[in-house]
């Protein structure tokens, strides 16, 4: 009976233990405190339908770059450039499907490969410059930032693009990437089951494929993942291509749900995914993280968003937390991070 | 963690040293543009062995050891494997024929599970086309099969390799290398950065390694670890291989003289005591 009790504890502290170092337990536990906390605070009116639904509205768009981005930061680069390349992927398509009168679906793929263009193009001149990403990738944004609004002006005359749903293909590409469930306020769009998806996918390729296991190496030693046969500089190009992607998948779908497109919007967004993606417990220096929480971390964000007015609070008050959070979340991971090899009596 | 306990798996009889080698080496050179770093070296290396490489810095025992593992090109001599020549250009080449190299430092990534590096660039997966799987369960019972199989119980396999002590870092690296088909081991300074507990763990499981038959090449500056678990010392002098012999055939403390300096010292002296 002791043995088994004995051995019934060390099975549970060893579950616990595993637990308690998976990489996004932190925002797990953040994202529930804090959707109690408002809930409280604005005396129930964050678990209303309506609110629910503003919330993972507000977080989809997140969610989705944050997943991209949080990958792409396990593997040990960075992308300040994947905020504008939202916009470059609406005002892509909104150029040729309005001004050039496409079918949006070619428009859509013709965005798509000016996207894994741009990312590819990121990839390339890091692991060909050794420079570091973040230098890199703010070329990029000032590039794009640039672009997005003086291309939008020199073919449509204007920073604004409007009447997509004129265009042919409109109402099909609207059901695959807008379509809206349920009655308005309630409503979800369907863009929050393909951020779900989107994360379930990238979640199993981490973790369950080998590839998985050459990002983590790639970002956490690169010279002794060579060492071993992983093809480091294709990792991280291909990373930068999925961000890229992510950026196309993001604008489009907000391109023919509000059916126009703002040449200069997302830019100071890159700061948004970075922040969700170590909110969600990935190391800013590369080779450790999940995707989960990066997910989670969207979540959180969204939850401020919608929470902070819901309890009556002045809404410029968001910037403040989301700083907040951020210090708060780096430095529990910095603490884990530093416990974490004493626990094993190093 | 757990030290190998001498008793835990009953010792493998000892082969005894297969009278053919299992590498010979012919008369081999290495220059970098107008430098020869290496010359003239002729040496056969046999499996169950324990082969020390001593000398210098600069003597050429590190250009002799990447020669062999496909790191840097002879420009002269050649290598037969099992009696049959092969080159050596490439490290892959070298492991594919089953020369490992285990290094210090590109050893092992420190934030990923011990499982996760001992498979790391060799995945075992099962499943069909893109939805093929990294073979965890797998991958976690071979690394415990495999470092049992060494007399060592590494703990729990989804462990961080930063959490290993130095000891286990190149216990991991050397059951990895077998697991993946070294027939010859070339251990590079494997117990430079350990202290003397952890230095005698790893040199114990050297012993054991080469008596199931793996030939192995020890580099290490340190004689103090190299002689008790060596067979043979390969002593580089000036780019040669100055001498070749056997333990029995040279005491501790001639090899301690031949590398510091030996009969060149006492040249020296006697031409100081004459002036």
């Amino acid at each position: 009976m002791v043995d088994r009790a004995i051995a019934l504890s060390q099975l549970w502290q060893r579950w616990t233990n595993r637990v308690m170092q998976r990489p996004e337990v932190g925002s797990v536990a953040a994202a529930s405190l804090l959707f109690i906390f408002f809930s409280i605070a604005s005396r129930g009116a964050m678990v209303e339908g309506s609110t629910l639904a503003r919330i993972f509205d507000t977080a989809w768009p997140y969610g989705i770059m944050a997943v991209a981005v949080g990958l792409l930061m396990i593997g040990g680069e960075y992308d300040l450039s994947a905020g504008v390349m939202v916009a470059t992927a609406g005002t892509a398509i909104g150029i040729m499907a309005v001004e050039w009168g496409l079918n949006l679906w070619l428009a859509a793929l013709l965005s798509l490969f000016i996207c894994l263009a741009l990312g590819a193009w990121n990839g390339m001149m890091v692991v060909r410059t050794g420079l570091p990403s973040f230098v890199i990738t703010l070329g990029t944004f000032f590039g794009l930032r640039g672009a997005n609004v003086a291309l939008s002006k020199h073919f449509t005359g204007d920073a604004l693009i409007e009447n997509l749903d004129e265009a042919a293909g409109f109402d099909s590409l609207h059901a695959v990437l807008a379509t809206a469930f349920g009655t308005p306020p309630e409503d979800f769009r369907v863009s929050v089951l393909w951020w779900a998806g989107f994360t379930i996918i990238i979640s199993w390729v981490l973790w369950r494929t080998k590839i998985g296991n050459w990002i983590f190496a790639a970002g956490g030693d690169p010279a002794a993942a060579r060492a071993n046969g992983v093809p480091v500089s294709a990792i991280k190009i291909s990373l930068f291509m999925l961000t890229a992607t992510a950026a196309w998948f993001v604008g489009i779908s907000n391109a023919v749900r509000y059916t126009s497109v703002q040449a200069g919007q997302g830019v100071g967004d890159e700061f948004f995914f970075i922040i969700a993606a170590v909110v969600g417990g990935c190391r800013m220096a590369g080779g450790y993280g999940s995707i989960v929480g990066p997910s989670i971390g969207a979540l959180i964000w969204g939850i401020a968003f919608i929470g902070i007015p819901q309890a009556g609070w002045n809404s410029d008050w968001r910037w403040a937390f989301l700083g907040v959070l951020l210090l708060v979340a780096t430095l529990i991971n910095h603490y884990v991070g530093q416990r974490a090899p004493s626990e094993h009596g190093d | 963690m757990a030290e190998p306990e001498p008793q835990a798996e009953p010792a493998e009889p000892a082969e005894p040293a297969a009278p053919t080698p299992i590498l010979e080496v012919s008369d081999l050179g290495v220059r970098f543009e107008q430098v020869t770093a290496l010359e003239h070296v002729s040496v056969d290396i046999y499996p169950g062995e324990v082969t020390c490489v001593v000398g210098h810095n600069g003597a050429g025992k590190s250009v002799f050891i990447k020669a062999l593992c496909g790191l840097n090109h002879p420009s002269s001599g050649h290598v037969k494997l099992d009696g049959e020549q092969v080159s050596l250009d490439s490290p892959r080449r070298a492991r594919a024929l089953g020369i490992f190299a285990v290094h210090q430092d590109l050893a092992l990534i420190p934030l990923l599970s011990l499982w996760r590096n001992f498979f790391l660039g060799a995945e075992p997966v099962h499943g069909w086309g893109i939805f093929s799987e990294f073979d965890a369960h797998y991958a976690r019972t071979t690394l415990i099969a495999e470092m049992a199989k060494l007399g060592v119980d590494i703990g729990d396999p989804d462990r961080t390799a930063r959490t290993l002590s130095g000891g286990e870092r190149q216990a991991v690296a050397i059951a990895r290398a077998l697991h993946h088909g070294a027939r010859i081991l070339v251990l590079d300074e494997p117990t430079t950065a350990l202290g003397v507990q952890q230095a005698g763990t790893v040199l114990r499981l050297i012993r054991r390694t080469a008596e199931r038959g793996t030939a192995i090449l020890l580099v290490s500056p340190r004689l103090e670890h190299t002689y008790p678990v060596g067979d043979r010392f390969l002593v580089f002098q000036r780019g040669h291989l100055a001498a070749d012999l056997r333990k029995e055939e040279v005491t501790r403390d001639e090899l301690s003289e031949m590398l510091s300096g030996g009969g060149e010292r006492h040249e020296i002296e006697a031409a100081l005591l004459s002036e």
